[in-house]
């Protein structure tokens, strides 16, 4: 078992940190439907988390809960070591929990440079009339938002269709703008909702080099919710897996891999 | 230069004034169906409302006057108090800001995730509100409208072009000024929709309400933010056809010129209020000089809806709406 204050090494010899939020008894329902069965596990600094399970398994509404769009009955979230209040999603963004979605959310009519740009919103303090007269704080910070901005279009590739709407994109790149918008908030931690859903091969392979790349680079936290198993094993730290609605492991891709429930719950089990 | 022609152009100046009129309107239309999607029928009700709000401010009306006399048996009619304009318009501005944060609060609250169609039955219901509710509140008369705009034929204008082209031409200096207002709120909001920040999180949200919660953006702020913007443009429509017609039921009428010029415009643009609203006032102004005298008159009911009804067939989206992209 691990220790909660302290963190560990990874077989890449990557130090992971403490516990940067912690899921206690998560229980969702949904009127008489339950979606998640009282679930808890944690996320370290600087680890990337995977939850994996087959279809239905709850995996989409766990990190909804994180992200704030659902609301679980039971069970509390912890967060940077305080417990988090009942929360809108817009404020658990505000507090640095940035987040991409399945079935990509984009502004389709704005340029690519836009939606990135609205990925620094949370960090703009400057005034309506200093904006006005352009003066001040607000120069310097919207200058400021640009160059960050600009690194995280050149980090993710992204710098040849940096003025095109983003409607116009084919689905891998709209994926990586969507990362690119997630990015540019700087995020404590960054959940990905399979980000790999409906790709294929070398997309694949090109979205998982830029997670690895953003959790190298930046150090940022990333949890993520993938269907295709090999892919998930190859990138995370530690795997927490579900079944209807209840975890049946939690540990590195290798420990998991080999646990006979998760084995039974993906290739199925003769009831005998 | 002949007369007609002298004439002609007269006629297109009025109509480019006439459209800065509705373009005012119409933009009002535009800053809110971008936001939320919600096509806002009170529109024209809010730019009766806050000209009443306006005029029964500045003349220390009380309100629900009538009421109240009716119920308790008083006599009350004022305050007793005049203010000045500028006091007036900023008081109104407060009550068009908490108009705003009523509706988010009572009406688009309760309807978020709905169909366009259930928000557009809500407007209609709110526009029979705000006209009842001002007709309560200040009166149903007409009421002069004045706060200081300037009035009447602009000499200037009238000598200047006498002595140019030996005709004066009849230019209002309202609808001069008006013309120079909207001005200013176009390229106002278009500054704010573009590079502030509230801007962007408007145009965000407009585009996808998942995407702007994941980003950090509150939904109803942004709402309260736009419904006040717009109760602003009603007002600001509001006095300008209020000072050149007198505030009555009427004013909100005027919506409904605002329809054609959003279809020739486009739904989504700003510049595209403006265009529309001036190409709807040159052609309908023209249009009555040119040909109504051979159809006998009264062209200017219609013209507009006509005009529209062959852009709605010829290019849906208005002359600068976004494309309807899709993919199959």
């Amino acid at each position: 078992m691990l220790d909660a204050s302290e963190g560990y090494t990874t077989a890449d010899g990557r130090k992971i940190g403490g516990v940067l939020m912690e899921m206690q008894n998560i229980t969702l329902r949904f009127g008489g439907v339950v979606a998640i069965k009282d679930i808890s596990f944690d996320i370290r600094e600087g680890e990337i988390r995977a939850i994996i399970g087959p279809n239905g398994a709850g995996k989409s509404s766990m990190l909804n809960v994180i992200s704030g769009f659902y609301r679980p009955q039971e069970g509390a979230v912890i967060y940077k070591g305080r417990k988090r209040p009942a929360m809108k999603p817009y404020q658990v963004a505000q507090q640095g929990i940035a987040r991409t979605f399945q079935n990509i959310a984009l502004f389709e009519g704005m340029s690519v440079l836009d939606n990135v740009m609205t990925g620094r919103l949370t960090h703009m303090k400057s005034s309506l009339f200093s904006q006005a007269l352009w003066w001040g704080k607000a120069e310097a910070e919207e200058i400021a938002n640009r160059e960050l901005v600009e690194r995280v279009i050149d980090f993710l590739e992204i710098q040849h269709i940096r003025k095109t709407p983003v409607g116009r994109l084919p689905y891998g790149l709209k994926k990586r703008v969507e990362l690119a918008r997630a990015l540019a908030a700087e995020p404590s931690l960054l959940l990905l909702d399979e980000p790999m859903a409906g790709m294929n091969v070398e997309e694949k392979e090109d979205m998982s080099r830029f997670i690895l790349d953003v959790n190298d680079e930046f150090g940022t936290t990333i949890a993520l919710i993938e269907h295709d198993m090999g892919v998930v094993m190859d990138l995370s730290d530690r795997v927490v897996v579900m079944d209807y609605g209840k975890k049946i492991g939690d540990g590195t891709p290798d420990e998991v891999r080999n646990n006979q429930d998760v084995i039974d719950a993906y290739l199925g089990v003769s009831h005998d | 230069m002949p007369d007609q022609l002298l004439f002609a152009m007269e006629v297109t100046l009025n109509g480019l004034m006439a459209g800065v009129l509705y373009a005012l309107v119409a933009l009002g239309f535009v800053l809110i169906f971008k936001a939320s999607g919600i096509f806002n029928y009170a529109q024209g009700v809010m730019a009766l409302f806050a000209a009443l709000t306006l005029v029964g401010l500045q003349e220390g009306q009380i309100p629900f006057a009538h009421l109240i006399n009716a119920i308790l048996g008083t006599d009350l009619h004022h305050f007793g108090w005049h203010l000045t304009a500028i006091v007036a318009i900023v008081l109104t501005i407060g009550v068009m800001v908490l108009l705003a944060i009523l509706v988010e609060r009572i009406v688009l609250r309760h309807l978020v995730n709905q169909e366009p169609i259930i928000l557009f039955m809500a407007t209609i219901g709110l526009a029979y509100f705000l006209e009842g509710l001002g007709d309560l509140m200040w009166g149903s008369d007409i009421k002069k409208l004045d706060v200081g705009l300037p009035q009447g034929i602009s000499e200037t204008i009238d000598t200047a072009t006498f002595n140019w082209f030996g005709y004066g031409f009849f230019i209002d200096k309202l609808d001069i000024f008006a013309t120079v207002i909207a001005a200013l709120l176009v390229i106002g909001l278009t500054l704010f929709s573009q590079y502030s920040k509230q801007g962007r999180a408007l145009r965000a949200v407009a585009d996808d309400h998942q995407a702007a919660l994941s980003v950090g953006i509150s939904l109803r702020f942004i709402w309260v933010l736009v419904w006040s913007i717009a109760g602003f443009v009603a007002l600001v429509a509001g006095i300008m056809w209020g000072a050149k017609s007198g505030v009555q039921f009427s004013l909100s009428l005027i919506a409904l010129k605002a329809l054609p010029v959003l279809m020739l415009g486009g739904f989504t643009s700003i510049p595209g209020a403006i265009v529309g609203g001036l190409i709807i006032g040159v052609g309908e102004k023209l249009f009555e000089f040119a040909i109504g005298p051979m159809v006998g008159g009264a062209t200017e009911n219609w013209f507009a809806y006509v005009l529209a009804l062959l852009f709605l067939v010829f290019r849906p989206q208005g002359l600068f709406g976004e494309k309807i992209i899709e993919r199959v």
